[in-house]
């Protein structure tokens, strides 16, 4: 299949184009067989995913609930008990293991939609309008803790365009695409990576979920030649800073959505996707800011 | 390089501008979209709609778990409170399953688990159109209290003499507002157009005439100062069943 062009640069072949999004492909039939799984039950009465991305049944045994959306109801001055509170535990549990920003990547329906306008910046280049402060998502998240107390409902799970396009996707359309259209339009057009890097406070909470993670991105030190190619894929590039890179061998920045795509992309193979033991980078990661 | 406290201060002042210009919008949209319209039918259980809008997580778990597919998620848009849960009563009336399915899959609450017998539930209250209701206008329906799940209690037949003709009756469908669930029934049977017997929610239709009148005809003591209606007759007294006036112009009290 491989064949010289003219150019001297060999062509890749598709086994191989494949072969390197896979961990892409990976992410889309996670993200969109857990859309389908969760129709299932409403269309064909399946019995493994019932509910929506805010409180779910797994296998109708075993309760699944975000714990953001637990958390503002808490705030809204209702006081919640039994399985919904186990559920927020299993969740927590599972992202405290595999990192809380997984959600994000392989997860959150919202990805698909800002990712694809990542891509068509891409093809597209369009540089972006605007420099957004990524911290504004710790002030979103702050803002939807304290609103949920003044107006006594949750008030992120409210407005939120993650909880909102997955319902819709799953239990039928309204007209919440239009908002899901106007995160595409201003990530495309004004912001580069403008809600989930930067706005969305779901994601910011799940972050913190995956403090001591176990995979992360190892990185050899060595081999890397510095392209850059990495950090122009990445959608939290300031996770792969490189010194801190070099002093710690791994990206370890909790804002870090192990979507992987750089592992893939990186010519040297200097990214790779390993497991770590966390604790001895607890004080690396605590001082760490987010830039 | 270490920023100068300057601009620090302008940092903090932008953040601060910015969260609170967000915030702003944001507490309008939640207003708009979050706060009770007692506007919409809610599956049985549901609490206050107030405190119901704070506690729904808007999973949708009770919505498939009807197995009538009475419930549904409201849509952004299209209808109020999006992501919650509501029924319209005209398409398919809540079918009072004994085992209350969508309370035990509410995982918050926000559909009170102490409801245990589906008849005691309070989703909505029926109320007839007297004007185009086929029985008020003389004809036999009665379809309304023949579907209704508590015949005889949440709709009864009122006998009443047909005047015009002089030889036949009215057989008037009523609700009474203590025993009607809300289900719906009644209305998704009704034979007019539109329907003659509508759901709503409770608290556009419950009526309460107040602490100070009492039915003499069911409250059958003595009138004392501190009647309380609902807390249980005063015991009957034996006593006077004399004309009010006889009474008075005996020289007898009041409050006897």
């Amino acid at each position: 299949m491989t064949e010289n062009n003219g150019n001297d640069v060999p062509r890749e072949a598709p086994a191989k184009i494949l072969w390197g999004m896979r961990y892409l492909l990976a992410r889309r039939m996670t993200q969109i067989g857990i859309l389908f799984l969760f129709s299932g039950a409403l269309l064909w009465d399946w019995r493994v995913l019932r509910g929506n991305l805010s409180a779910s049944w797994l296998f109708e045994a075993i309760p699944l609930a975000d714990p953001f959306a637990v958390l503002q109801i808490f705030f809204a001055g209702q006081s919640l008990e039994g399985d919904v509170l186990w559920g927020v535990l299993i969740v927590i549990l599972f992202y405290a293991l595999v990192g809380g920003r997984v959600f994000c990547s392989w997860v959150c329906p919202m990805n698909m939609v800002t990712d694809l306008a990542a891509w068509t910046r891409r093809k597209l280049n369009i540089r972006s309008a605007y420099q957004l402060n990524r911290s504004l998502r710790w002030v979103a998240m702050f803002t939807a803790l304290v609103l949920s107390g003044l107006t006594g409902v949750a008030a992120f799970e409210w407005i939120s365009p993650v909880s909102g396009l997955h319902r819709e996707l799953v239990f039928g359309l309204g007209i919440g695409w239009t908002a899901v259209f106007g995160i595409f339009l201003f990530d495309l057009l004004l912001v580069r990576h403008g809600w989930c890097g930067h706005l969305c406070p779901l994601g910011v909470f799940y972050s913190l979920l995956g403090v001591f993670r176990l995979p992360r991105i190892r990185f050899d030190a060595d081999s890397c030649d510095q392209c850059g190619q990495c950090h122009r894929i990445c959608p939290e590039p300031h996770v792969l800073n490189l010194s801190e890179l070099r002093a710690a061998g791994r990206v370890n920045s909790r804002d870090c959505t192990n979507c992987l795509r750089c592992t893939t992309l990186c010519p040297q193979d200097s990214l790779a996707l390993g497991l770590v033991n966390p604790l001895p980078d607890l004080q690396q990661i605590e001082t760490k800011e987010v830039s | 390089m270490p920023l100068t406290r300057r601009q620090m201060a302008v940092r903090a002042a932008r953040s601060i501008t910015a969260g609170a210009v967000a915030g702003t919008i944001w507490y309008q949209l939640l207003r708009s979209q979050a706060t009770a319209h007692a506007s919409m039918l809610r599956p049985p259980g549901a609490l206050d709609e107030q405190d119901f809008l704070g506690r729904c997580i808007k999973c949708g778990n009770c919505v498939s778990d009807c197995p009538f597919d009475t419930l549904k998620l409201a849509r952004l848009g299209r209808e109020n409170t999006p992501g919650t849960p509501f029924y319209e009563a005209r398409q398919e009336p809540c079918h009072m399953c004994t085992d209350i399915p969508c309370i035990k899959s509410c995982p918050t609450g926000a559909l009170d688990p102490e409801l245990q017998n589906i008849n005691e539930s309070k989703m909505g209250l029926a109320e007839i159109n007297e004007e185009t209701c086929l029985a008020y206008l003389g004809l036999r329906c009665e379809i309304c209290y023949r579907v209704c799940p508590k015949i005889g209690k949440a709709v009864t037949l009122r006998y009443r003499s047909q005047e015009r003709t002089g030889k036949h009756a009215f057989l008037e469908p009523v609700i009474h507002q203590d025993e009607c669930t809300g289900c719906g029934m009644c209305e998704h049977a009704c034979p007019t157009d539109e329907a003659s017997v509508r759901v709503l929610p409770r608290s556009l239709v419950f009526g309460s005439f107040g602490r100070h009148y009492r039915l003499g005809w069911e409250d059958r003591g003595v009138i004392t100062r501190d009647f309380e209606p609902g807390a249980g007759t005063p015991a009957a007294v034996p006593g006077s069943r004399e004309k009010a006036l006889n009474t008075l112009n005996r020289g007898g009290k009041l409050y006897d």
